[in-house]
């Protein structure tokens, strides 16, 4: 602005690209004198972020080297794709990607199913208190760690004292108490109705704030053309939310390969571990216990680049989503 | 008003009640049959049949529980741990935020941009390990604090909060030659408490809960090891002894690894138990920070 101002002044003529450029660097350097306190502050910052997030990438060379702790980083074995080669070649890792997409599928669809559930039935709930007591109680387990809430699991599931097996056995569902995490085929429920108990009264939140965004005028008309409750929430509430869920669940497919680790590696045990094993539980035993760091970060890149491509998809669909509802 | 009877709506009445007393059932049990169960004498709860209240009660459990040496001490690394990096983290993030909120800085978009990015990748365990190993932080306390300094996430908040922030303070500071650190400490943080509660919340909660990194970097020195770490040891002692069973009820001892458990377990939730009202008062807030701000 000055320098147009001052160019205006001094001729008539429009000043040269030269000219430009030579002020701009005028200008920079005043402004990176007066903010130097900015930029101090900011060098240390841009530091630990390069060494702490974007140092360790290099790392990703292992995935194509036969890597040896021992050796420096220019005089590794370099094998190029040897170790996906191997991974897919080994019967385990398909099998750990099964699991992790399926579990990840369950934990998607529960997760959704019980938070809109438990988030439209609270909304009915007229009383302020019960609703606000309800609400309280439900989120709760969200704040507990993953220990905690799996030795709950381990407890209500026990087949010596576990709550579960007494309810079946006081109705003669069963005759004798079910080992449930001994057994294969549970496992990946246990794992989704454990992500049901820790997540669904914080999932549902979004969904309140959603319903309390609705127009109350459509419920007066819904109410003049005598509906009930059922055909309220059904031609009212979920269509109002419908947005909502739409740009989660877009979201959330970024998530399909991340069934996360800690439920399965703390409730997984030897009789079911061809089910429970998960890719990042695979990268821990490979990695740190067998020390095949080559291997397991072969695995890990694996799963970073479809997550990584999958979120990209996702992100992709619900811009172009949300760009069309504002239509 | 006319009141009709709809039969679906008492349908619905009945589904909805049902549903929210079962969740809610299922949701508080657990934890009330945990207290319970660390209430209650050792061996007398293997037998089971404990359900809201103990049978024979007993402060057994919690003694053992406070005089063990290893948990006593595990607790004093997990409170330090929580208390360091959350003001730390905190502290950090909101000067990245606010240094990353003022428009004049020149160099405001390739930094903010070298922050988002890493909320989309990450190098994954081994080359994080490995890393630590080679900045010499394995089996150190330190493990805990440095790598979650700053969050690029938890920096957005922040920021867009700041960004909301009047200008008309800070511009007149800098008529009176205020630093920018000055503005910082003086005007800008204290007018970004709430949201630094919701995050400071956060952070402590995420610390608190932690126990992989106890395991990973530091899981041979039992002098930094943490409760949730001691309390997953505990877990996996009791499901291996779970078949042993019988021959624990010929042993003499009052306190039993299920115990023992369950009286940790009670220890380690009461913290966050604590936090709730505070959680609460916050996290709503933090949630919807951003949106209706100014």
């Amino acid at each position: 602005m000055e320098m147009n101002q001052e160019g205006v002044a001094v001729e008539n003529t429009p000043p040269s690209k030269k000219e430009l450029k030579a002020a701009h660097k005028v200008w920079f350097k005043k402004q990176l004198f007066k903010q130097k306190e900015l930029v101090l502050i900011s060098i240390p910052f841009v530091l630990y972020i390069l060494v702490f997030n974007y140092f360790p990438l290099t790392g990703w060379a292992m995935a194509f080297q036969d890597y040896s702790p021992a050796k420096g980083f220019f005089d590794q074995k370099w094998v190029g794709f040897a170790n996906f080669m191997q991974l897919f070649s080994d019967e385990t890792f398909p099998k750990v990607i099964r699991n992790t997409f399926f579990m990840s599928l369950i934990n998607l669809v529960l997760g959704f199913v019980f938070s809109i559930l438990f988030a439209l039935l609270l909304n009915e709930v007229k009383n302020k208190t019960v609703k606000k007591v309800l609400q309280t109680v439900s989120y709760l387990p969200y704040f507990l760690s993953w220990i905690i809430v799996t030795g709950i699991v381990l407890d209500v599931l026990s087949p010596q004292t576990g709550v579960i097996n007494q309810v079946l056995m006081t109705f003669h569902l069963i005759n004798k108490p079910i080992n449930f995490l001994a057994d294969p085929k549970y496992f990946w429920w246990i794992v989704g109705f454990s992500n049901v108990w820790k997540n669904t009264g914080w999932g549902s939140i979004i969904y309140l704030s959603s319903m309390a965004s609705i127009n109350s005028e459509l419920y007066e008309a819904a109410d003049i053309d005598g509906a009930n409750k059922l055909q309220k929430m059904w031609h009212v509430t979920l269509p109002g939310i419908k947005p909502t869920i739409f740009i989660l669940l877009l979201i959330n497919i970024g998530n399909l390969l991340n069934a996360g680790f800690e439920v399965q590696y703390l409730l997984g045990n030897g009789l079911v571990s061809g089910v429970s094993q998960t890719i990042d539980i695979f990268v821990l035993k490979y990695g740190i216990s067998l020390n095949n760091y080559s291997l397991a970060t072969a695995a890990g890149i694996f799963n970073g680049l479809i997550s990584v491509t999958l979120i990209y998809l996702a992100n992709k669909a619900a811009r172009a989503a949300g760009e069309e509802s504002l239509f | 008003m006319k009141k009709r009877v709809v039969v679906s709506d008492v349908i619905l009445e009945i589904v909805k009640w049902t549903f929210l007393i079962f969740f809610t059932i299922a949701t508080l049990y657990p934890i009330i049959n945990t207290i319970a169960v660390s209430l209650n004498d050792g061996l007398d709860a293997l037998k089971g049949g404990i359900y809201l209240t103990p049978r024979k009660f007993t402060l057994e459990n919690y003694k053992s529980v406070l005089t063990q040496s290893t948990l006593l001490n595990a607790a004093f690394i997990t409170v330090s741990r929580t208390v360091i990096a959350t003001l730390l983290q905190v502290f950090l993030t909101s000067l990245l935020a606010y240094i990353l909120s003022r428009k004049e800085f020149l160099f405001r978009k390739p930094i903010t941009l070298l922050f988002i990015f890493t909320m989309y990748f990450n190098a994954g365990m081994i080359p994080n390990y490995l890393l630590m190993q080679r900045l010499h932080l394995l089996n150190t306390f330190l493990v805990y604090i440095i790598p979650g300094l700053l969050s690029a996430f938890n920096m957005l908040v922040i920021r867009t909060y700041m960004n909301g922030l009047s200008d008309s303070f800070v511009e007149s500071a800098q008529m009176d030659g205020a630093s920018y650190l000055t503005i910082f400490w003086r005007i800008i943080m204290p007018l970004s408490k709430p949201v630094l509660a919701t995050v400071a919340l956060f952070v402590a909660v995420g610390q608190w809960n932690s126990w992989f990194d106890a395991m990973l970097y530091n899981g041979f020195t039992q002098r930094l090891s943490t409760l949730q770490y001691e309390l997953m040891k505990l877990l996996s002692s009791v499901t291996n002894q779970s078949q042993s069973v019988e021959s624990m009820k010929h042993s003499s001892s009052m306190v039993t690894p299920t115990s023992i458990r369950a009286a940790t377990t009670i220890v380690t939730m009461l913290p966050i138990v604590m936090l709730y009202p505070f959680l609460q008062k916050y996290f709503i807030g933090g949630l919807t920070i951003g949106g209706v701000k100014e």
